[in-house]
């Protein structure tokens, strides 16, 4: 993974003087996400049965499972390089843009996750919603990396946004198994009749799991894809302030003359 | 520490910035201990920049920034608690009283009870004013109460900005009998003012900032 | 000076405050009652259940009361830059974290044993002799894990644009496992529906964890989130 080495981002200049976020290493990897996503469709659509209990709802699982693996990833990938931004004695900015890249990543997918499960869940429990534990530690989840995002936002230098993100990225992730472990304990506690008696298990035939199989590669290249060119955007668009703010000086500078 | 370790403060093409703005385009100056320096300059200069950056609060984007032969990116905890800065905000609890602020910012540094008494006396906050709530005084006693605050601390180095402001001819010269006092005890004091007057027969020496960028005017 | 006698002349400064202006007194006291009699207007005041949800309601009440007190907390410290000048003068921003966690912390058990108070008062729940161990446990680590989050936070929001949006944004999802557990165990000690008393301690140790957590991780974390 060099192409995603920070170091490579980080001096504003070298490698950045182009106008794409784009290399060859990204285009490789958007034909194979491309390809991967050609063979889930046939799969998942065509090839694949439908189940016997659950029937054609089934097949929203192939995007369901995979989308949130691919979130718990990014958000693993963000507490990674929060640590590695704080922890490091160079404390490159690359790192801080990774983890920002990887969190927005990553809330867009538990969202598309939350909603895929919400349409597979009327379907088959014949509610949107369940207070099961999985699905609350996710949704709290969701909501904790919006509210990482927006500290992103609050303005500042670079390295302000880079140490605030970094430590509240590494707090978010202090919260997942304490929310985790209450709600574990209080679904075990309350065992409510669910709508349906099936709670979701199935029994996958091989077909089912390959596609599956199909759908977790498919997604993390894309996932791959999605991170390499928005940590670039990212660091363009610190490139671009910092350009700014040589303009800014510049007028600065002339304003009070050539003494 | 850096061998140059007269210089108290030690700035070097230093930028800074608020939000995108560059308040401090290139700021060089050096500052000795004792000497007491004024910063001139029209609004939006960088004066408050400028001592706000002195006193870590503001990062330093480009350049070099030693204070107290510490440099400023790397670690300003340990400029810390030898800088005193008076600032447009007094830092002030405005339900508590005069004696509880001064007392409250003298423990922080573990000040005694007797320093923060003859603080107090020195601006004229003492007696009366002491026990009145901070809400209830005039801007002036506000800034005589921060003031003391300052003094109980006994700082290295004293930012003040526009200090006169707001202070009525008695506390002005309270003021500039304390700051000479400091400095003549090896404290050091950069002061930015309009009372271009009186700041001047107060300070050693006069530094001009100009456009974010200063530039020495000399021992007078 | 050290951490503790930092910690301790933050807290005693902010109490100070505190008994003087009395804001949280005139102010978010009554706020927290007006919202146990709107509960009981959204329940149609149906006693049954309002006896049966009382124990969530009283924590609700209280995390709604945390963002209040909290933004109060820390308008002391930001409305003329008092949180600055304890940057300027070194002050050890553990003890900071500490001392704000302590006041904090002690302005919440006072609400709590006020809004339980409501809920006897308004919804008839009543308090058991035998539950009152477990009871007092709780309201104290909750309120700990509460304190310290709501601190953090409030420290991180205090100098920035859109604080009051901010605030809860963050300190909400974080303080859910505290709204869960200390619910549960409320509703243990006080035997409200099929809840066992015995049930209420694993709650407890929840709440522990959670408060050790953002107790240690808060005041590692304190300093940076202020400092920028």
């Amino acid at each position: 993974m060099t192409t995603l080495d920070p170091k490579t981002t980080d001096t504003a200049d070298s490698a950045m003087s182009s106008r794409s976020t784009g290399t060859k290493a990204t285009r490789a990897i958007g034909i194979a996400a491309t390809f991967a996503m050609g063979w889930l469709v046939l799969f998942g659509l065509v090839l694949s049965p439908a189940d016997v209990n659950q029937g054609e709802s089934v097949r929203l699982l192939y995007i369901h499972v995979p989308t949130i693996w691919v979130a718990y990833l990014s958000f693993v990938v963000t507490a990674v390089a929060s640590g590695m931004y704080l922890f490091t004695k160079k404390h490159s900015l690359g790192w801080d843009r990774l983890a920002g890249a990887s969190a927005e990543i990553g809330v867009a997918f538990v969202g598309l996750t939350l909603l895929v499960g919400a349409m597979w869940g009327r379907l088959t429990w014949g509610v949107f919603w369940q207070w099961d534990a999985r699905l609350t530690t996710t949704a709290l989840l969701f909501v904790t990396y919006i509210g990482y995002l927006a500290v992103r936002r609050l303005g500042g230098s670079h390295e302000q946004r880079a140490k605030r993100s970094a430590v509240v990225g590494l707090l978010s992730v202090l919260l997942i198994p304490l929310v985790h472990w209450s709600v574990v304990i209080w679904r075990s506690l309350h065992q409510t009749a669910s709508v349906l008696d099936t709670d979701g298990n199935i029994d996958m035939d091989g077909t089912m799991l390959f596609t599956l199989f199909i759908g977790v590669i498919a997604f993390s290249l894309l996932y791959l894809w999605l991170v390499m060119h928005r940590t670039r955007a990212l660091a363009m668009e610190d490139m671009l302030e910092d350009r700014g703010l040589d303009i800014a000086l510049a007028e600065r500078r002339a304003e009070g003359g050539t003494r | 520490m850096p061998p140059d370790a007269d210089a108290v403060v030690d700035l070097h093409d230093v930028v800074a910035t608020l939000g995108q703005f560059p308040a401090l385009s290139g700021a060089t100056m050096r500052v000795e201990t004792g000497e007491i320096v004024l910063l001139r300059g029209p609004n939006g200069a960088g004066k408050t920049t400028l001592l706000r950056l002195c006193a870590g609060l503001v990062p330093v984007v480009r350049g070099t920034a030693l204070v107290l032969g510490h440099d400023l990116s790397v670690d300003r905890d340990r400029v810390r608690s030898h800088v005193g800065l008076l600032g447009h905000q007094n830092g002030l609890y405005a339900d508590l009283t005069v004696i509880e602020n001064v007392r409250f910012w003298a423990a922080t540094v573990g000040a005694t009870d007797a320093e923060v008494a003859s603080a107090m006396e020195r601006m004229g906050v003492a007696d009366r004013l002491a026990s009145v709530s901070v809400s209830k005084l005039s801007a002036g006693q506000k800034r005589r109460t921060a003031l003391a605050g300052l003094v109980a601390r006994r700082a290295r180095l004293w930012l003040l900005d526009e200090p006169h402001a707001g202070l009525d001819q008695r506390a002005r010269d309270d003021l500039d009998n304390t700051l000479r006092e400091a400095a003549a005890a090896g404290a050091t004091v950069l002061v930015a003012s309009h009372e271009l007057d009186r700041a001047e027969s107060l300070a050693t020496r006069m530094v001009d900032i100009v456009a974010g960028r200063a530039e020495s005017g000399g021992s007078r | 000076m050290s951490v503790a006698r930092t910690a301790w002349l933050i807290a005693r400064k902010d109490l100070r405050i505190e008994w003087k202006s009395r804001v949280i007194t005139n102010q978010v006291v009554p706020f927290a009652g007006v919202t146990m009699v709107i509960f009981g207007f959204a329940l149609d005041a149906n006693t049954d259940v309002l006896e049966l949800v009382a124990p969530g309601l009283v924590w609700l009440a209280t995390m709604f009361s945390l963002l209040l007190l909290v933004q109060r907390n820390f308008s002391v410290e930001a409305d003329d830059g008092a949180l600055d000048a304890m940057r300027v003068a070194g002050v050890d921003a553990r003890g900071i974290f500490f001392g704000k966690v302590i006041g904090l912390a002690l302005q919440l058990l006072v609400l709590e044993v006020l809004l339980l108070f409501a809920a006897v008062v308004l919804y008839g729940e009543t308090i058991r002799l035998d539950g009152a161990v477990l009871l007092v446990t709780t309201m104290i680590s909750a309120t700990c894990g509460l304190a310290a989050v709501g601190t953090l936070y409030g420290g991180l929001a205090a100098g920035s644009k859109g604080r009051e949006t901010l605030l809860p944004l963050l300190t909400l999802p974080a303080v859910a496992p505290v709204l869960i557990g200390a619910t549960r165990a409320v509703e243990s000690a006080l035997g409200t529906g099929v809840a066992e008393l015995s049930d209420g301690w694993q709650w407890v140790s929840l709440l522990t964890v959670f408060a050790v957590a953002f107790g240690v991780g808060g005041s590692l974390a304190f300093g940076p989130l202020i400092d920028e």
